[in-house]
């Protein structure tokens, strides 16, 4: 009887010794469903074990350049500079979708439609009370109050804030120029909200107040929200199917490196504030790593997928599928 | 003789890992220094000191500034200080002082417990009951008090008024509890000599007690502003974290606390890593002034006294 606890500590020492372990880090936008993949992946192959670590997109991508993690995870693209710091060569992996939807707190009204260079003078502070002459013309037959708009934004670095605010850059020149594309931005106006629930929160709180939170957050909290109209003149509310659509209206034009924007996409059913949120791995890996992470992003692709739409992410659409699985067998 | 040497070699060895253990805390403080200094040295070379009075925090242009959080982290601090010395120094007295023995034990205990409520909790508060009210109040105020500058522009509820309250609930029972115990240790033949004068109790608490505790209940106050100066999360949560700079009370600001947590983990650029970093090192440069001229008062009172 004494000896059973030696005998599992030996046991449990010799499974450690032989399972592998693949770490990652970044992204907390994309945790939920990599940890989900990594406890799946456990289970069809429980010599390996992952780690993820959801450090931010920019901490993941620090770690990845010091090859600290085997791979990494951003919600925003390595720049051209940060990829020659990491040595010149970087996959990006798009894995999954999401996508930013504007909320707002009008009493009375439920339902409003806006477009881009609405949002953008909203968010620039040109566009100041809801009876704005350009809201009323998007929302005809709606009463819109004489009340200040507060704009509500994120506080802390993010990849919502990125897609947000790339969609602005896309619709609006003054954005472009006066503020630009980032994970945490000099706003024009507007108070800040920590975290989607702090956004949200403040939305809910504050009468007149619009923001931006994530798709996902909205879905879970049953959040009734904006849309928005894309660039075939369509309005649309967010869902997983048009970001989807966003995904694969951009398709056509995917670079090789698949570091592209897929807010204000092509297309009559995509929704324009959506992205990709990548997974990083280097072409060439130390012996066994490669083959390892191989096998999951393979098993990601093929039954990976089906995963995201449960937990509220968008799958990616067949072309740009099949696009990643070539890319795939390319890493050593 | 063999005894007595080895007693002092063992002395010796005491001596030495007390000296290191002192040490170390030097050398950690020191290295914390060196270290931020290192990591913003970027920062430095690019602005210069203009890095403490310029107004722009742009990540994205790559401008950076940090009067905005100077001036957030000093509004609030102050507004809280302003409100729990008072409160604070004010229920030691009543404490200490007027309350029945068993009714001072259950308040003592009660203003421990606040002082362990985690800083998150805090601000959870703060959200849902402190901003909601603050937002109430806030239109009152600018009718009433309208005429001052710090009670005007539009009651978002989150703002430096939201901030500094958050703040001074967290730093009263510092200040509380230091207080009482310093007001506890006057001599009690001083008071009683002032009784025999025929003093009234106010002019016992503020000719001895008061006057004897100085230095101790300064020493709380500035611990209390320490832990202000630092607070995160909680200032966070209702500040309205927009980096602009106003006299009105009721606008949102930023801290510099909590510009390092909200931005830190998703700078990807060099340059805004190496800004907030040198915004940690002003923050640890603030905090040391700030303790170093509490010690200098404490000095001067005591000499005084």
């Amino acid at each position: 009887m004494k000896q059973l606890p030696l005998f599992a500590a030996v046991l449990l020492a010799a499974t450690a010794v032989r399972a592998e372990t693949l770490t990652g880090a970044g992204s907390t936008f994309a945790y939920p469903i990599y940890s989900k993949w990594s406890d799946e992946y456990h289970k069809v192959k429980p010599d390996l074990q992952i780690n993820y670590q959801s450090i931010g997109s920019g901490g993941g991508i620090r770690q990845f350049t010091e090859k600290t993690v085997d791979f990494g995870a951003t919600d925003g693209p390595m720049t051209d500079e940060q990829i020659q710091k990491a040595g010149g060569k970087v996959l990006h992996l798009p894995t999954v979708m999401g996508a930013d939807i504007p909320v707002f707190n009008v009493a009375g009204v439920d339902e409003l439609r806006f477009d881009g260079a609405a949002l953008a003078a909203i968010f620039l502070g040109k566009i100041t009370n809801w009876n704005d002459p350009a809201l009323a013309k998007l929302n005809p037959g709606v009463k819109l109050p004489d009340l200040a708009i507060t704009v509500v934004h994120r506080s802390d670095g993010s990849g919502t804030t990125y897609c947000w605010v790339d969609y602005l850059s896309k619709v609006s020149p003054a954005w472009e120029k006066t503020v630009g594309r980032g994970t945490s931005v000099n706003w024009p106006v507007g108070l800040g909200g920590k975290g989607n629930e702090g956004v949200s929160g403040l939305v809910q709180q504050t009468p007149g107040a619009v923001g931006y939170v994530e798709l996902i957050y909205a879905l879970q909290n049953k959040m009734s929200f904006g849309s928005v109209r894309n660039k075939s003149g369509k309005f649309l509310k967010a869902s997983i199917a048009g970001v989807t659509a966003a995904a694969a209206g951009a398709a056509r034009h995917m670079p090789k490196d698949y570091r592209v924007s897929i807010t204000d996409a092509p297309g009559p059913n995509s929704y324009p504030i959506s992205t990709f949120t990548w997974l990083l791995v280097y072409p060439r890996n130390t012996a066994g790593k490669g083959a390892e992470l191989k096998g999951f992003l393979r098993w990601m692709l093929k039954d990976g997928q089906a995963m995201a739409p449960a937990l509220g992410y968008a799958p990616l659409p067949a072309t740009v599928k099949a696009m990643v699985a070539k890319t795939i067998e390319t890493i050593q | 003789m063999t005894r007595a040497a080895g007693e002092r070699f063992g002395d010796r060895i005491f001596r030495l890992s007390l000296a290191a253990a002192a040490g170390l805390i030097l050398l950690a403080a020191l290295a914390l220094a060196v270290q931020l200094s290192w990591a913003s040295r970027a920062t430095w070379a690019q602005f210069g000191p203009a890095f403490l009075w310029g107004r722009t925090w742009d990540p994205v242009g790559g401008s950076f500034g940090a009067l905005p959080f100077l001036y957030g982290t000093a509004v609030t601090s102050a507004l809280a200080l302003l409100i729990a010395v008072p409160l604070g120094v004010g229920s030691a007295v009543f404490l200490t002082e007027l309350a029945p023995r068993r009714l001072a034990d259950a308040l003592g205990f009660a203003i421990e417990l606040l002082a362990a409520v985690p800083s998150v909790i805090l601000g959870l508060m703060g959200v849902f009951i402190l901003v909601p009210a603050v937002r109430a109040v806030e239109p009152w105020l600018t009718q009433t008090l309208g005429f001052l500058p710090f009670f005007r522009g539009a009651p978002y509820g989150v703002g430096f008024l939201a901030a500094g309250l958050i703040l001074a609930l967290m730093i009263l029972p510092y200040i509380t509890t230091v207080a009482r115990e310093v007001l506890r240790t006057v001599p009690p033949p001083l008071k009683e000599g002032m009784y025999a004068l025929g003093a009234t109790r106010w002019e016992v608490v503020r000719g001895v007690s008061l006057p004897y505790a100085r230095s101790g209940i300064f020493g709380a106050c500035f611990l209390a502003l320490g832990r202000a100066l630092g607070e995160t999360m909680a200032v966070t949560m209702v500040i309205g974290n927009a980096p602009d700079i106003s006299a009105s009370l009721f606008a949102p600001g930023y801290s510099m606390a909590a510009v390092i947590a909200n931005e830190l983990a998703e700078a990807a650029g060099d340059a805004h890593l190496s800004a907030l970093i040198a915004v940690g090192l002003a923050l640890l440069a603030v905090t040391v002034v700030i303790n170093g001229l509490a010690r200098l008062m404490i000095y001067r009172l005591e000499g005084r006294a």
